[in-house]
């Protein structure tokens, strides 16, 4: 089945664990959702093999950045009326805290969705939602 | 105690355990910038139609590359956090290629170092990415004892045996 095709069905049916399972790097990072209504929370569980430096240790930052990618990704073909995987266009990211080997969590808000492009900004924490690990700025190219 | 650029962003990729599940690898490492591979690879794709790395495997690249370069550029073994990335992607990676990220050290300040990066595809050298990135310097006695062995010793893996 064609992924636009699982999306299609993800997006008739509200059930997007399929689309996610059929996504390689989700799978490699262990990317989690849950749905409450049109609010989704996106967890990253604590993973050895997503560690940096293992010292400290920390995420490593391309990771924490990649769950936020795919994060806000994922949230436009949930909440927004997209046919395909949005493309990425650019992403700016600040990294506040270090990311600590524990579970990652993400919530992603739309700013604004044009005819071609969505602005979405993206917060990642860990203890507290109110002390962001990491705060991102994506835009991505929408296909219709 | 002089190690080469390159065996010292080496070592250091080495203690970085998502690297090694990604496989990236220094290619070289000469003056300011670092030259750092990530092979194709199904389990980093992002679109399963298409066959197309995720973005996230790639901000991983930039971000490694960038902070390797600026590992192995600075005096002494000093540990600096990234502050910010700033990516743009040009055009998916096309699937079955090999990427080439090559990093430079355009900047090194007192508390801060500016980094720039470039990716293209190693067969035709079509760019893929561009980033930039800052790194804060904590200072060089910031620096665990413990990862300073593993650098200069060599032992990324806590043991050769």
């Amino acid at each position: 089945m064609s992924f636009e095709k699982v999306l299609q069905q993800a997006q008739q049916s509200g059930n997007f664990q399929p689309l996610v399972d059929s996504i390689p790097y989700a799978g490699l990072i262990g990317l989690q959702f849950q749905r409450f209504g049109q609010d989704v929370l996106f967890q990253l569980p604590k993973n050895e093999d997503n560690i940096g430096n293992p010292i400290l240790p920390a995420i490593h930052g391309g990771v924490i950045g990649g769950f936020m990618e795919l994060s806000a990704s994922l949230h436009l073909m949930m909440t927004m009326d997209t046919a395909a995987l949005p493309k990425m266009i650019d992403f700016s990211l600040d990294y506040l805290r270090a990311g600590r080997h524990q579970d990652t969590f993400a919530e992603c808000q739309v700013w604004r969705q044009g005819s071609r492009v969505a602005n979405v900004a993206i917060t990642a924490w860990q203890t507290e939602r109110s002390s962001p690990i990491a705060t991102a700025r994506a835009h991505f190219l929408l296909l219709r | 105690m002089s190690l080469s650029l390159k065996t010292r962003a080496e070592r250091f990729v080495a203690t970085l355990r998502h690297c090694q599940v990604l496989g990236l690898s220094v290619v070289s490492a000469e003056g300011n910038t670092l030259i750092m591979k990530l092979p194709y690879q199904q389990q980093a794709v992002g679109n399963p139609a298409t066959g197309v790395f995720h973005g996230g495997s790639l901000t991983t690249l930039m971000d490694t590359a960038c902070g390797t370069a600026v590992f192995s550029v600075l005096p002494g073994f000093e540990l600096c956090p990234t502050l910010d990335l700033r990516m743009d992607y040009m055009k998916a990676a096309e699937p079955g290629e090999d990427l080439l990220a090559e990093a430079t050290v355009v900047r090194i300040a007192s508390s801060v170092v500016f980094t720039e990066c470039l990716v293209y595809q190693q067969s035709d050298r079509d760019l893929v990415a561009k980033c930039s990135a800052t790194f804060m310097r904590i200072g060089e006695n910031m620096t665990p004892p413990e990862f300073r062995a593993r650098i200069e010793q060599g032992d990324a893996e806590g043991g050769e045996a």
